[in-house]
């Protein structure tokens, strides 16, 4: 398909050194850790964000901290682009390299160092995945709250490069609400800690800057992260709606009512019936939306709060309501939402948009969706958090003909404008990347961004950490 | 306190400081001043107040948020989230007790200075309620970082930069924050007669239950007495809240009472009790006690707080109490501020940050207020300042901690 998102021009001297620089890499780790040759080099040429991709001049696969600041501090003095990436499941093209840099990949740093249950803390690498610390704590009752659809795959390092969230952040908050600390990399490969296991730390808010900067500031290779105790129990309820705009004034009205469920997704009838096809999670066919509301604690507790629930969803008019009633049933609720992305792959090639916006312009911005996409000939499917108006519109089209492609691009940042004009913003969870680089003027004003760029300066002056991500390409202060 | 400029528009804000700039006139910039004992004595030539830029812009209680001006009272925003059921789910702190200081806290100088409270150390603190803010820089711009949704990673976080940074970055004009119900129920499990040690351990245990306990902290004896009244249990009390729907708190307070019946004498305080006790453990009521003995703020992992304390009354007289299961220990010093020897042992148990709220003037202007960092650390958060305010005219000296 044509390129329609531009990356940086190579830097020819750089090109020029690569065998050089490659000698140079091999002397720098130990063996087994650098990967030159094409083939090696192909699985790293995009993520997530399929569209694009690019061959990266090598890549680095660090054992440890001290590696990456060795690498990091070579790329520096020569002035050689750097790409961090964790698992390369990015959704806006955050890990996609260019051809003169370097990706360090940190997927070999995967071991849990510490697990302190009295400080409810884990201590991990950045290249643990997400689940895996669930999962290392759970015998003991406990979790780490942010789940993106993802978790099987991401790393903990990717999580904070983007301040991953998840199905469940209505209640635990997103990544920087539950990270107490990190060890990361300067450019210039100082080793810094930010934070720790006390629960606040002193000076600016260093952490919480680094955490969403997508790779920009630093290559984090350690993390501190919060762990919660599991609940006594959860229970998903599935709600059918007529009508799009019942569901969504059925969830403003149960966060209007003082009620915060863990979570509420939205789906509709598109999504349904793929989910559905694909899961046979048991989904009705005959509504146009649903919502997946959990609610967790115990048996009283959720009791309780699915009443109000189950009164204020009937006030909406709802035509279905099937309430769990086994873990079985419960985990089937989960695995037709859960699955709703590969099961839209199976069918079409999509773009997932990421646009939030604020809950009482949720109806209106799903109706202006449908008209958007439609008027690019699209179909469009829509599966989203409904709770906290992070919308993920699924733009179906066909990647080998460069027309549709080219429509989809459109209508995807028609609809991102659209939520920035509802007063909402072009990434909730996503990151910006590379695909949504171009639309940042849309949300901040030059005067906004160039107090971005020089925050991002006081850290990488050289401007080679991730260089083609976030910031529009023009406009940029001279390195 | 004497106030030169006191703009009722964002505008006339960034016109005083473009010109402060140009003639590299230093401000020191204050809301209603209440916690200016925050952070090391600041000397500037004038004083710049947000006082007057003042209201709430929208408040939407169905959408979890609201907007107001810098300079809208605390108060006022209490007041309205309160009317509808709301509140701000991080119990920012009252400073002036402590400081013995009177006037009008704002809504600004809650998020300047990441104010929070009890509920910090569950629900997040100031800097994870705050969704967007409006500051001006110190070259006079207009900046706009976050927005109103709840989710949000649109390029760099600078509103987590701006939260806690005391002015020191730049002016905030306008805050946009995440609100939450305010609980209907709520009990305090109080279990009494533990030593600091055992506390801890209490503490421990009781989050890590699925009751999901909203406040922990640890009274010694020395300090239960000055709580609610003197109406808490006799000894020491290890305070542990809950909240919620009214069936589910009472459950979960059988849940936990039961839990801990074998640690000590176990009692439930009612709904009234419980918010009385939790302002004051908030306030640090003990140690709002008229005097200018010194009081610190110690940040810890909540297994090294009373270790910390253990240790320095080896050397010095101290009072100690506890929050955050043990991670906050607000430490009264008897004599001098001990501060060399308070910031050797924080790393000696693993690390944190002691910050000085007060002391004798001598010692506040001797003592680095807040803890000092790592050289590289340090040198990053001087280039980060340098960007958002590169001739240094705002609150100099807030921070520093040479």
């Amino acid at each position: 398909m044509p390129e329609t998102i531009g990356f940086l021009k190579p830097r020819q001297a750089v090109l020029d050194r690569r065998g050089e620089i490659i000698a140079d890499l091999a002397d720098l780790l130990p063996d087994g850790c650098l990967i030159s040759d094409e083939r090696g080099l192909k699985p790293f040429e995009t993520d997530a964000f399929l569209a694009y991709r690019r061959m990266p001049l090598a890549v680095v696969l660090p054992e440890s901290t001290e590696q990456v600041a060795a690498v990091l501090r070579y790329c520096s003095r020569y002035g050689i682009p750097v790409v961090p990436r964790g698992a390369g499941t990015s959704l806006s093209g955050g890990a996609i390299p260019q051809e003169d840099a370097i990706v360090v990949g940190l997927s070999k740093m995967s071991r849990i160092l510490d697990i302190d249950l009295f400080n409810r803390t884990a201590t991990v690498q950045a290249g643990v995945t997400n689940l895996n610390i669930s999962e290392a704590v759970s015998a003991d009752g406990f979790f780490y709250a942010p789940d993106p659809s993802s978790q099987l795959a991401c790393t903990i390092g990717g999580n904070i490069g983007m301040n991953s969230g998840g199905a469940h952040c209505l209640k635990y908050g997103v990544t920087t609400n539950n990270l107490l600390g990190v060890r990361m990399v300067l450019f210039d490969g100082t080793v810094i800690e930010l934070g720790g296991k006390a629960i606040d730390a002193p000076g600016y808010d260093l952490l919480g800057l680094v955490c969403g900067s997508e790779g920009q500031l630093g290559i984090v290779t350690e993390a501190i992260v919060r762990l919660i105790a599991k609940p006594e129990g959860a229970r998903p309820v599935l709600f059918g709606f007529a009508s799009s705009e019942a569901a969504g004034s059925c969830v403003a009205d149960i966060i209007g009512a003082g009620i915060i469920p863990v979570a509420i997704e939205f789906m509709d009838r598109p999504a349904i019936e793929i989910c559905e096809a694909f899961a046979h999670a048991g989904y009705p066919l005959d509504v146009e939306a649903l919502l997946i509301v959990e609610v967790e604690g115990s048996e009283v507790e959720m009791e309780a709060m699915l009443r109000s629930i189950i009164e204020i969803a009937r006030r909406h008019d709802v035509m279905t309501i099937r309430e769990s009633q086994s873990a079985m049933e419960a985990a089937l609720i989960w695995k037709g939402r859960k699955s709703a992305f590969g099961a839209t792959g199976r069918i079409a090639d999509y773009i997932c948009m990421d646009g939030t916006v604020p809950l009482s312009q949720l109806s209106h911005v799903l109706s202006r969706t449908g008209e958007i996409v439609a008027g690019y000939g699209l179909r469009v499917a829509n599966v989203f958090h409904a709770g906290d108006g992070n919308m993920h519109p699924l733009i179906l089209y066909d990647i080998n003909d460069p027309e549709d492609a080219a429509r989809a691009e459109a209508a995807g940042n028609d609809i991102l404008k659209l939520c920035v004009e509802a007063g909402g913003c072009l990434t909730g969870e996503h990151g910006v990347g590379i695909e949504k680089r171009e639309l940042m003027r849309h949300q901040y004003s030059q005067a906004d961004l160039d107090q971005q760029m020089a925050v991002r300066a006081a850290f990488d002056p050289q401007w080679l950490l991730n260089p083609s991500k976030v910031f529009p390409l023009e406009g940029r202060p001279a390195a | 306190m004497i106030v030169h400029f006191e703009p009722a528009s964002e505008e006339g804000i960034a016109s005083v400081v473009r010109s402060a700039a140009a003639e590299r006139v230093t401000l020191s910039i204050v809301g209603g001043g209440t916690r200016s004992g925050l952070g090391n004595p600041v000397r500037a030539d004038r004083t710049l107040s947000t006082r007057r830029l003042a209201g709430i812009v929208t408040y939407n209680p169905a959408e979890m948020t609201m907007s107001a001006l810098a300079g809208t009272p605390l108060a006022e925003v209490e007041a309205a989230l309160d009317a509808k059921g709301q509140m701000l789910s991080f119990e920012p702190m009252d400073h002036r007790p402590v400081f013995g200081t009177s006037g009008e806290p704002t809504i600004g100088g809650v998020f300047a200075a990441n104010v929070s409270g009890p509920r910090r150390y569950v629900a997040g603190a100031a800097r994870d309620s705050l969704l967007g803010v409006r500051f001006i820089n110190g070259r006079g711009e207009v900046i706009k970082a976050g927005g109103r949704v709840m989710k949000n990673v649109t390029g760099l976080d600078l509103v987590k930069l701006l939260a806690g940074s005391y002015g020191t970055l730049g002016i905030l004009t306008e805050v946009t924050f995440k609100v939450l119900p305010i609980p209907p129920a709520a009990a305090t499990i109080v279990v009494s007669g533990l030593n600091d040690a055992e506390a801890a351990a209490v503490m421990a245990e009781a989050m890590a239950q699925p009751v999901e306990v909203s406040g922990a902290a640890h009274l010694p004896e020395s300090v239960g007495g000055r709580f609610i009244g003197g109406a808490l249990p006799e000894g020491a009390a290890t305070a542990l809240r809950l909240e919620g729907l009214a069936a589910s708190v009472s459950l979960r307070a059988q849940k936990l009472a039961s839990a801990l019946a074998r640690f000590g004498p176990v009692a439930t305080l009612d709904l009234d009790q419980t918010k009385a006790l939790w302002t004051e453990i908030r306030d640090a009521k003990p140690y709002a006690d008229g005097t200018m003995r010194p009081l610190w703020r110690v940040s810890v992992a909540p297994s090294a707080g009373h270790q910390l304390v253990a240790a320095l009354r080896l050397q010095a007289g101290v009072d100690a109490f506890y929050d955050w299961q043990g991670g906050l220990v607000w430490l009264r010093m008897e004599a001098e501020c001990e501060a060399e020897l308070l910031r050797r042992y924080i790393r000696a148990v693993g690390g944190g940050h002691a910050t000085l709220l007060r002391a004798g003037e001598g010692e506040r202007t001797r003592i680095p207020a807040f803890e000092p960092q790592a050289p590289a650390v340090a040198q990053l958060a001087e280039r980060l300042r340098a960007s958002f305010d590169p001739s240094r005219i705002f609150n100099p000296g807030r921070m520093a901690v040479a």
